[in-house]
């Protein structure tokens, strides 16, 4: 009997789980799944409890009922790794041998890594909507705010669904409008990149979407403190911006095993092979979702479409042949612009977010970079999908690999618009 | 690839005009880069710059600026310092590396 296993029973790990039992026989592979607890968190859903759309208990669920039988679920706190070995060791001294190991423990927000942001103005002025508690605090907060200037403000790349910090710009502003209190809200949008975005064409339409909103953006801001007396963020060339409310995505960094273990990169990331996702320094180990280093969006779609490739690739692997299939990179996502509004992108390693129409059974085409209503039904559908179909493995009608069915590229010459399709 | 001329040589770069060769790169040709960004390299930088070679050389990646802190030992602030508003981008820049990977 060989035993694989899974560390993190989040999207990825359960995924993982979910679609591997049904392929391995039970004779040959044992699989085991490991977290700290069992409460699983639906975590596109922190965006929306700011503003009163869904409720804490909607976006909560245990995470036993959704591990397949045949997966053993174990509670633990994961102490290290030893490769060497084969084997992972839990706190309290319980050790997991594996055969092929999983790494799907993520990413989490490091409020600490940043001098001034743990002060006594941390969840009072100070804010973030990355964990379950912060989100229900800025909650609370935002309730009653009576206006002021809300700044909002990235610390490092990469972080977890970068697009969320624009989306909270865009529902804040739609929340303020609505509250009738707008025009008492400065907003301010700082970031370490140069623009709203990573890549050219959606940082200019995004870009252009904060503009018309009022929102004022403040590129290659790269924090060095907060100073939580005088309520400003400093950058390391001395540029200073004063808020009354702050929302911070704090660094964010892979778990801290990992770097005890030897497996990390600066920030606990598993260096991988960016199309298998196998682990750079051993062949047993594979990081999926946001656990690894590969240049691509960590978020819950990517890892959908990367355990789609790894799952096809595994039991090859396991008999020591080679893997066939490529991961590109690919990730889709909804970005909540406001007023009943979204937008969809859909990218992956190297083709950047384009305009056009997304192909999608049932639904219809959804409209690529541009603001939809139909976008925004998707966004809120997309839920019970996560619950009821991704999470448990069941195959959904959107392609693993990116499709240019619909993406519209501007040529050399403007005048000749091409529409690219597959091949 | 595009290809461009700098100190009376041709060079191998990318869109954003970074080097893509490694080999194509030596301490006068940095100065050269450094100079068409301006700034004037010192010792100081040139610490910073053999740092970043050497990175490359062992890891095959650009280092980031928290690599450049945890590994390098250079002071985020001093990187400010030396190579103003975006250190990163410049510092693979003179270095004749491409950019580090950003992330989306």
């Amino acid at each position: 009997m060989k035993n694989l296993l899974i560390l993190g029973a989040g999207t990825a790990g359960t995924m993982v789980a979910n679609k591997l039992r049904s392929r391995l026989p039970r004779s040959e592979w044992k699989i085991t799944i490991v977290d700290q607890d069992n409460v699983h968190h639906y975590q596109p859903g922190y965006l929306f409890i700011p503003f009163g759309v869904y409720k804490p208990s909607e976006i909560v669920k245990p995470r036993a009922r959704f591990i397949p039988k045949g997966v053993e679920l174990k509670l633990g706190v994961i102490d290290r790794v030893v490769p060497e070995e084969n084997k992972v060791l839990l706190e309290g001294g319980v050790e997991l041998p594996y055969d092929q190991l999983v790494i799907a423990t993520g990413t989490t927000p490091r409020p600490d890594q940043t001098p001034g942001l743990l002060g006594p103005e941390w969840r009072h002025s100070i804010h973030e909507f990355y964990t379950y508690e912060g989100t229900q605090a800025l909650a609370g907060t935002l309730k009653d705010w009576p206006g002021g200037r809300l700044v909002i403000h990235i610390t490092e790349m990469p972080i977890k669904c970068p697009v969320a910090p624009l989306e909270f710009a865009f529902l804040a502003d739609d929340f303020f409008k609505k509250k009738g209190i707008r025009d008492k809200v400065e907003i301010v949008y700082a970031t370490p990149l140069d623009g709203a975005f990573t890549r050219p064409i959606a940082a200019k339409t995004l870009g252009g979407m904060l503009e018309g909103r009022g929102i004022k953006l403040e590129p290659d801001f790269s924090i060095e403190r907060v100073d939580p007396e005088a309520k400003t963020i400093v950058s390391y060339d001395e540029r200073e911006v004063p808020f009354d409310l702050l929302v911070t995505i704090p660094l964010n960094m892979g778990a801290d095993y990992i770097a005890r273990s030897g497996l990390g990169d600066d920030l606990n990331y598993v260096p991988v092979d960016k199309h298998t996702l196998q682990a750079l320094a051993w062949p047993n180990i594979f990081a999926l979702g946001d656990a690894s280093d590969i240049p691509a969006s960590k978020a819950g779609s990517t890892a959908h479409f990367a355990v789609d490739v790894f799952t096809e690739n595994f039991a090859r692997h396991a008999r020591g042949e080679p893997m066939e299939k490529q991961f590109d990179g690919h990730a889709n996502c909804f970005v909540e612009s406001g007023d009943g509004r979204a937008l969809l992108l859909d990218f992956n390693y190297d083709t950047e977010p384009l305009p056009g129409t997304f192909p999608f059974a049932h639904l219809g085409p959804l409209g690529l970079l541009r603001e939809k209503r139909l976008n925004h039904w998707g966004k809120l559908m997309f839920r019970w999908v996560y619950w009821n179909m991704l999470l448990r493995g069941r195959r959904i009608p959107i392609r693993t690999e990116m499709s240019m069915t619909g993406k519209v590229r501007k040529t050399a010459e403007p005048s000749t618009a091409a529409v690219t399709s597959d091949r | 690839m595009p290809v461009t001329t700098l100190a009376g040589r041709d060079l191998h770069v990318d869109e954003e005009g970074f080097l893509t060769e490694y080999d194509e790169w030596d301490e006068e040709l940095a100065k050269v880069l450094a100079a068409n960004i301006g700034i004037d390299l010192t010792d100081a930088h040139m610490r910073v710059i053999h740092f970043l070679r050497d990175d490359y050389r062992a890891t095959g990646q650009t280092p980031t600026l928290r690599r450049c802190t945890n590994a390098g030992g250079f002071a985020t602030k001093e990187l400010f310092d030396l190579f103003p508003k975006k250190p990163a981008k410049k510092m693979s820049y003179i270095a004749g590396l491409t950019k580090p990977v950003g992330c989306v």
